[in-house]
């Protein structure tokens, strides 16, 4: 008896002891993750990306730390890190098991003076194998083979468009499957600089409209010409950053925003350039595409978001990089935030100073932070595996194997409100009308939630047809009855023949 | 005065004077004349409308398809909420009394109240229905029921100008001119009760810290 007494108070014990570590492991990351709810409200979610590896100059065997590096480029398992200040490109294998290894040190290219570069600020590989790098301060494009011989430059363009006054300093670049470049150059702000394969300059393309407010308009047309020199002038956005997705459109992103324009929306800080240079980027979601709502302000950081970099991922997922607050935003092909992660403070993994860089590898992630002088490699966990699937499953058309996804999701993540939707989309492909509806209303989806109603209320109505005709003819005949009885009624007492 | 409640005529009254809502709305003009000249309303029967108002909107909170509100309910105090309609009719009925009073208008406290009551009518009568139509209509189908609720509040907007007139035997300019002038009699009202409150707080704070002091020091 007594033997039993304490197993139970020993089984208690356990109990209790686990209740106490399962929410201490849990919350251990609380705020890490997040996402927005329909009220713009953050709700924090597990983590979609962790940290595998932070690496620095040390563990690619070189003895120079890096110096102000610019960028990252990958393709395949090679990455490319353009070590700015250096004056420097470093080329890295991703071997099978994960770890990078330095493969060789780009500092100078074959056949072509100066052959060492001044400032390079991008690299890109194009379809057939050839490197092409900006080199800044020698105010040319390289394009070189894979063993470095030159096989072509860009330079400044010849053409009247072209502002002949001013030097050319490239600095961002991409390459289209057919080889037409696209270029982002300092000081110009006409858009991208695009050059046809053969490196005949084809004019500009993707310039954003210039943007004004009708104050500032109002202030300038009332004050002097010397004042108006003075004043800031109302020029088109220069881009900060520029990717190609695998359906050959340009991703660009600015941190030329203000706090105004992005409150009431009219800022776009992520754009998505079809060949025509016009922003395509489909903005259906919750949130405005602009990185974070919400603009608290902590140690060290405070105001909007300034996407510095983005980086399309398949299934018309694309990441985005906020220099100023650290984050990093997950948006899907209709511009719903899957997720946002990161935060300031670099010398945490996961966390960053001011990143400027980031880049895809299959769905790792690499982010360079040019102020710890780090690369952070991030892989997918299961929750963001599970929303990848999720996409993916309802993409290809398995909208069944989607739902089942998204309540996968939903059970390791409550506040998931893309799951919510995700399973209502399930089952309104399924038919489940009423079901879908209640997943729609939780989450506020007013398009789904009426596509759902439209068809419940047609069913509903088919299968009670012969309920609404009796209601309807209650409705009608009674009143008339009534109506009818109390004519015949005032006729009898008003009737001659009754009076006596 | 519960003798009262007790006869029968005190409940035909007063439902006579509630019914009598239903010409008003229609005959607004003719109506809000007889309201109170010709005593064909009641103050029960204001009562009871305002009463059906509150209702309405607090069932339109609840039981509106979100397709057309979001309540954030976590904001939502609900004390708050029906003061947030009781109180603005409260300074409109005062405000509008101090201020026609002024400028010969013929209404009484009493009258204004009870014809601007009656010019909410159309609240009740037209959300309650439309807290059915919400559910039943998709976010395309929308249009009619933001039409439906833009027609209460503008007919609630003609009834009141239309009482105005009525009441303070007023031309139609002139009833505009002091509907828009009470709105801002309300606000004067609002900056005077926030100071007086500020103050009251300023002075209670000073007599408890020197009370606290006496204390102190005894």
């Amino acid at each position: 008896m007594k033997r039993k007494r304490v197993l139970r108070l020993f089984a208690v014990l356990i109990a209790v002891m686990t209740s106490l570590m399962i929410p201490m492991t849990v919350s251990a990351d609380l705020g890490y993750s997040y996402n927005y709810d329909w009220w713009e409200d953050i709700q924090y979610s597990p983590d979609p990306y962790e940290v595998v590896g932070v690496y620095s100059f040390e563990d690619f065997g070189l003895d120079v730390n890096f110096k102000s590096p610019d960028s990252l480029y990958i393709i395949d398992n090679t990455l490319y890190i353009v070590d700015t200040g250096n004056n420097r490109i470093l080329e890295v294998v991703r071997e099978e098991n994960g770890a990078l290894t330095l493969a060789r040190v780009i500092d100078h290219v074959v056949g072509v003076t100066p052959s060492t570069f001044n400032t390079p600020m991008d690299v890109c590989v194009d379809v057939d194998g050839y490197i092409y790098i900006t080199d800044k301060g020698n105010n040319r494009i390289l394009k070189v083979t894979k063993n470095l011989r030159v096989v072509q430059t860009f330079t400044k363009p010849t053409d009247n468009t072209f502002d002949q006054s001013l030097a050319f300093l490239p600095e961002k670049i991409v390459v289209d499957e057919v080889g037409r470049v696209y270029c982002i150059a300092e000081n110009v702000n006409k858009g991208l600089i695009k050059y046809e394969s053969n490196g005949e300059f084809k004019g500009f393309t993707g310039a954003s409209q210039v943007t004004y407010d009708w104050i500032d308009y109002l202030w300038k047309k009332l004050s002097t010409k010397a004042q108006r020199a003075a004043m800031e002038s109302f020029v088109p956005t220069e881009y900060d950053n520029i990717a190609m997705d695998d359906e050959g459109f340009i991703y660009a992103c600015t941190t030329n925003v203000k706090a105004s324009t992005l409150r009431d929306g009219s800022a776009k800080p992520i754009r998505r350039l079809n060949l025509m240079g016009s922003d395509i980027l489909i903005r259906n979601g919750n949130t405005r595409v602009i990185g974070d709502v919400q603009w608290e302000s902590g140690a060290g950081y405070s105001d909007y978001s300034l996407i510095t970099d983005v980086c399309p991922l398949d299934e018309g997922v694309y990441v985005a990089l906020d220099k100023n607050r650290g984050h990093i935003f997950a948006y899907d092909n209709q511009g719903n935030m899957l997720y946002a992660f990161g935060g300031p403070g670099g010398n945490l993994d996961g966390h960053f100073e001011k990143p400027c860089s980031i880049d895809n590898m299959g769905h790792d992630l690499f982010v360079l932070d040019p102020t710890y002088n780090s690369i952070t490699v991030f892989t997918p966990t299961e929750y963001g595996r599970l929303m990848f699937d999720a996409i993916r499953q309802y993409n290809q058309g398995d909208y069944i194997t989607s739902g089942e996804t998204w309540e996968k999701v939903l059970a390791m993540n409550g506040n998931c409100d893309l799951a919510y939707i995700g399973i209502g989309r399930s089952l309104l492909r399924q038919k489940k009308y009423k079901e879908a509806m209640e997943y729609f209303e939780l989450k506020f989806d007013d398009d789904n939630y009426s596509k759902a109603f439209k068809q419940y209320r047609k069913q509903w109505v088919e299968e009670h047809i012969a309920l609404i005709i009796v209601v309807l003819i209650v409705l009608i005949v009674i009143p008339l009855a009534i109506g009818k009885v109390k004519k015949i009624k005032h006729e009898i007492d008003i009737a001659d023949i009754f009076r006596i | 005065m519960f003798a009262a409640l007790k006869k029968k005529e005190t409940y035909q009254h007063y439902f006579k004077t509630l019914r009598y809502t239903l010409h008003v709305l229609t005959h607004p003009l003719d109506g809000f004349w007889d309201l109170t000249h010709e005593k064909r309303g009641s103050l029960a029967a204001a009562n009871t409308i305002v009463i059906l108002t509150v209702l309405a909107k607090l069932m339109t909170l609840q039981y509106t398809s979100f397709l057309f509100l979001h309540v954030y309910w976590p904001g939502i105090n609900i004390f708050l909420y029906i003061a947030s309609i009781l109180f603005p009719l409260a300074l409109w009925s005062i405000g509008n009394w101090a201020l026609t009073t002024l400028f010969d208008g013929k209404g009484r406290l009493k009258q204004v109240y009870m014809a601007t009551a009656y010019a909410l009518t159309p609240m009740p009568l037209i959300q309650f229905p439309l807290i059915i139509l919400s559910n039943v209509v998709t976010a395309q189908e929308g249009a009619f029921y933001k039409v439906f609720n833009s027609i209460s509040y503008a007919w609630v907007v003609v009834l009141i100008i239309a009482a105005m007139m009525q009441i303070h035997e007023y031309s139609l300019s002139k009833a505009v001119f002091f509907c828009i002038a009470t709105v801002f009699a309300i606000a004067v009202m609002i900056f005077l009760l926030l100071l007086f409150f500020n103050q009251i707080n300023q002075v209670i704070s000073y007599v408890v810290s020197i009370v606290k002091e006496i204390l102190f020091r005894l």
